[in-house]
């Protein structure tokens, strides 16, 4: 560990792989290096500065026709010798005992670069300036003595992978990364509610520092604020079945778990069952199964401007483009690369991902977007004579075939006679993931459209946290179970 | 052990060189935590993914000026070219404080002693390990992790304190699946743990389980929605106690209104006389210091037979809120976490457990819990694996899953009728970043009447 040798500032791929050749019968190194900066600020003093650099790679080796992984931060000739010899090694453990052979159509030879927007670099900010106005945000959160606690939060990512192999891909691809966080926490003897801007975390965006506008962000706080004191003077949501309006600020959650982990190939496959659990989707339901009502489309949408999980290559090589998944509400498509296409004989997408260097890729959703509808807003509403609006996730559950669900909001109106009347506070909804899409009545337009995502969507083990984009217009859905909180 | 032991060189040369380099007036603290594992992942009994990672992460924690700016990155373990890194990063630590407002409630670094704890074992053999899952599980359907090499955290600060953690040790956390009669997936968990791996352990594990498979290929029943009797294995009740690290027993969340058992901790609703809760780091899951190296106490109670005896309080909110820290870490995710939770076991024998239960529920397993109120410490979740309808004292049936959403005044509180005599150790088997270390120890809960509701 303390020998002399030290790896090159400016680390090259390619160069490194060529000698690490005899190690196996075919290698890859994916190298990635990020700095992620989380600036958070709590009733107006610094609450955290963290800065974390990470820098690593990650080695694949292929033995007798088994692939295996080792990772290693030690980008050293010998780091990575040693890496090599170990994913070699854990290849021929493997042996007869793996699940599929290996080849090379899995990691195709392609050469490529991708680079996500970034209008105005991150260092055009100092962090004097970022703190002085996650400051001033938490004084707008504060609308009045109730709100008892106010909290801004800002993380800055710059990302970058090369992916190498020596059956001749050779792809680099840059992005940098916003998310947003700001909450307020109102107060009234033993009523505490929250309300925070489209949800904790959900505000995550490509691009640079041109994706915060400031002072369009100090108004969604006074409001936020506001809307948390209505929330404590507010009734419980009711108990009964009526309509349901959900903001695009909620589909994100709606789609993520009803729709993105069941068409996941990999947990069609049966590799999730340990974990977060198998799919009621079944290979058969491909091309048959009507997932919802004739309005739904969903795509996977890898090149959405300034979403969260736009790129142009996933981490086996695989260039990323368009695909429905769902069309018409006809399940076509499922969330699986290249290695589980093979294993199922399915076609899939690009999205064969890993979390950071120090994980193996697998099936993971990337930008999963409802296309809009046609109806405006105010006629959705309109057409609604007893119905509920919900907004900004805050609590989530599914079962682990991803049937079963039960999601709370921050926020809900509700829809009286074609009006949206009086703010009620707890609300919560549950379903069944297909029924439920099949009562998708009304979709909005592109007006009604919103780009969301977050950073934190677990799976897989060794667990992998990883980052994902939704966009969706706000939808009208027909007779739901709602519920609020209390007892 | 050779990688701990050349962490641990690693670590004692950067500290010296860096507090060394350190001005007048400015502090530093160093974290190192790191592992060197395999990771074997496994469906149908077949490798689907082998990885090994090996990783070391330093966190330099800089003070100046009732500033406090942290760091954090991978080391090569190359002691001069992580110094270089090292150097550079308290450079830029001194620009990004000076450009931050102070910091009133950044606990000061202070001197917390000095600790070593060496847990050495030889990680088993790979390709042996395959091959004694794929025989002993031959003709089952077998989906899990394997985990197995060692872990280390440490901390080192500028006032002198060093504490250092270093363990080696195994995880097997799987699934046995089957069909039952009607075509229906069934399927039971089991978890293996600890320093050393033994291929007997697996066979006894994997027979106990067939057992339970063959009562799962039994027709399910569908269950209408409604509140019944019900006892949770320890399994089921592992994901409650984790939950509880979600703000429920935690200081700093209770004054900013995140605490679910805030009307506990205000004496407004009580929980249950055979409730007793308590970290215990006796268990020897992980370290009992913290990030900043305080040192919690070996065992701290939080209710014991359902009172209030202490929250769980890190050193941020010690400052802001003018009480003692209990030596509590605060977590990625919430507020100050559990690391080491104990639920005290009751008086109900696990062989009376079916009797006593008479007719409703035997739940294994619970999945996926979440707040559905917090502030009414209302969760919601699903039945998971092994669940029965039972039948005056016997199995009669698996059920279909059911969502539950219920309140822990409930659970913990009016509705806890019993606690098993027998209490079931869990090692964390999270391995977000890295493998993680704690876990708890929790008995099973027979609860007079749980709410079912889709």
């Amino acid at each position: 560990m303390n020998a002399p040798e030290t790896a090159p500032a400016e680390f090259d791929p390619v160069s490194a792989l060529s000698g690490l050749t005899g190690e196996a019968d075919w290698l890859g190194l994916r190298l990635v290096e990020e700095t992620s900066q989380h600036r958070a600020v709590r009733n107006g003093r610094p609450e955290r500065n963290q800065v974390r650099i990470s820098r690593g790679a990650m080695v694949e080796a292929v033995v007798d026709g088994r692939l295996a992984y080792a990772a290693t931060s030690d980008l050293s000739r010998a780091g990575l010798r040693e890496a090599a010899s170990r994913a070699a090694r854990l290849a021929r453990a493997s042996g007869r005992h793996a699940v599929a052979v290996f080849s090379q159509g899995l990691r195709p030879a392609v050469r490529g670069n991708f680079s996500g927007p970034c209008e105005r670099r991150f260092d055009t900010l100092t962090l004097g300036e970022l703190t002085a106005n996650l400051i001033a945000a938490c004084a707008r959160l504060r609308v009045s003595g109730k709100i008892v606690e106010t909290s801004a939060e800002i993380t800055l990512t710059e990302h970058s992978s090369r992916y190498a192999t020596t059956g001749g891909a050779d792809i680099a691809q840059r992005f940098h990364l916003v998310s947003q966080n700001f909450m307020a926490t109102a107060q009234d003897g033993p009523e505490i509610q929250r309300r925070s801007l489209n949800g904790p975390v959900a505000r995550c965006l490509q691009g640079g520092l041109e994706t915060l506008d400031f002072d369009r962000i100090y108004g969604e706080c006074e409001r936020a604020g506001r809307e948390a004191l209505e929330l404590l003077a507010a009734e419980d949501c009711p108990n009964d079945t009526r309509d349901l309006l959900l903001a695009p600020d909620q589909m994100l959650l709606q789609i993520h778990e009803s729709v993105g982990h069941p068409l996941e190939l990999d947990r069609i496959l049966g590799d999730e069952r340990n974990y977060a659990g198998w799919s009621f989707v079944r290979p058969e339901d491909f091309g048959r199964l009507r997932y919802g009502s004739p309005l739904m489309n969903i795509r996977f949408d890898p090149a959405v401007p300034g979403e969260f999980a736009c790129y142009g290559f996933d981490d086996c090589g695989n260039r990323a483009d368009r695909q429905y998944l769902i069309q018409g509400g006809l399940l076509l498509r499922g969330l699986g690369g290249l290695e589980s296409q093979a294993r199922l004989g399915l076609p899939g997408v690009a999205n064969f991902r890993a979390a950071g260097w120090n994980r193996a890729p697998i099936d993971r959703m990337a930008n999963l977007n409802l296309e809009p509808g046609d109806s405006t807003l105010d006629e959705m509403i309109a057409s609604v004579e007893r119905g509920i609006y919900m907004s900004a996730n805050r609590s989530w559950s599914i079962d682990d075939y991803r049937r079963k669900f039960q999601f709370g909001c921050e926020y809900a109106r509700l829809i009286e006679d074609g009006r949206l009347t009086r703010v009620v506070r707890n609300p919560n909804y549950r379903g069944v993931s297909v029924p439920f899409w099949h009562s998708l009545k009304r979709v909005g337009n592109r007006d009604t459209f919103g780009i969301f995502g977050t950073p934190f969507c677990g799976k897989g083990e060794p667990n992998q946290m990883i980052r994902v984009g939704h966009a969706s217009p706000h939808c009208l859905f027909f007779g739901v179970a709602v519920f609020g909180g209390g007892r | 052990m050779s990688f701990a032991r050349d962490a641990h060189r690693l670590l004692e040369r950067l500290s010296e060189a860096s507090f060394a380099a350190l001005c007048s007036g400015e502090a530093a603290s160093l974290s190192l935590s790191g592992e060197d594992q395999t990771y074997l992942r496994f469906n149908t009994g077949k490798v689907r993914q082998a990885t090994g990672v090996r990783q070391l992460r330093l966190e330099l924690d800089f003070r100046a000026q009732d500033r406090q700016a942290k760091f954090t990155t991978d080391l090569s373990g190359r002691a001069d070219q992580d110094l270089c890194k090292l150097h550079a990063l308290l450079a830029r630590a001194r620009t990004e404080a000076a450009a931050l407002p102070p910091d009133p409630f950044a606990a000061p670094l202070e001197n917390h002693g000095q600790s070593e704890e060496w847990r050495e074992a030889e990680p088993p053999d790979t390709a042996a390990v395959i091959e004694q899952i794929a025989a002993t599980t031959a003709g089952i359907d077998f989906a899990g992790l394997f985990a197995a090499g060692p872990q280390l955290r440490a901390v080192r600060n500028s006032m002198g304190q060093s504490h250092w953690f270093a363990a080696s040790g195994f995880f097997l956390d799987y699934s046995l699946f089957t069909v039952n009669s009607a075509g229906e997936d069934k399927a039971v968990k089991g978890l293996l743990s600890g320093a050393g791996w033994s291929e007997a352990g697996l066979s006894a594990a994997i027979e106990a389980d067939r057992q339970w498979l063959d009562r799962l290929r039994f027709p399910s029943r569908t269950l209408p929605p409604g509140e019944y009797r019900a006892y949770l294995a320890p399994a089921a009740v592992a994901p409650i106690v984790d939950l509880l690290s979600w703000g429920a027993v935690s200081y700093g969340a209770w004054k900013k209104g995140g605490s679910a058992l805030r009307r506990w901790i205000e004496g407004e609703a009580p929980l249950s006389d055979k409730f007793s809760l308590r970290e215990n780091f006796a268990l020897g899951l992980g370290p009992r210091f913290n990030g900043l190296g305080e040192v919690a106490p070996l065992q701290l109670p939080i209710a014991e037979r359902g009172r209030l005896q202490n929250l769980l309080v890190g050193a941020r909110s010690a400052r802001e809120y003018g009480v003692a820290s209990n030596g509590t870490e605060s977590g990625l995710w919430s507020e100050e976490q559990l690391r080491s939770p104990e639920i005290l076991p009751g008086d109900l024998p696990e062989r009376d457990v079916l009797k006593r239960l008479d007719s409703g529920l035997y739940i294994g397993n619970l999945h996926y819990l979440n707040w559905s109120d917090q502030q009414s410490a209302r969760l919601t979740g699903m039945t998971r694996y092994a669940c029965f309808l039972v039948e005056q004292g016997e199995i009669v049936a698996p059920i279909r899953d059911l969502r539950f959403d219920d309140s822990l005044y409930r659970i913990l509180g009016t509705e806890l009728e019993a606690l098993s005599e027998e209490a079931r150790l869990f090692r964390a088997t999270d391995t977000y970043e890295q493998r993680a270390l704690g876990g708890s120890r929790v008995p099973g809960i027979l609860l007079s009447r749980f709410r079912l509701t889709l």
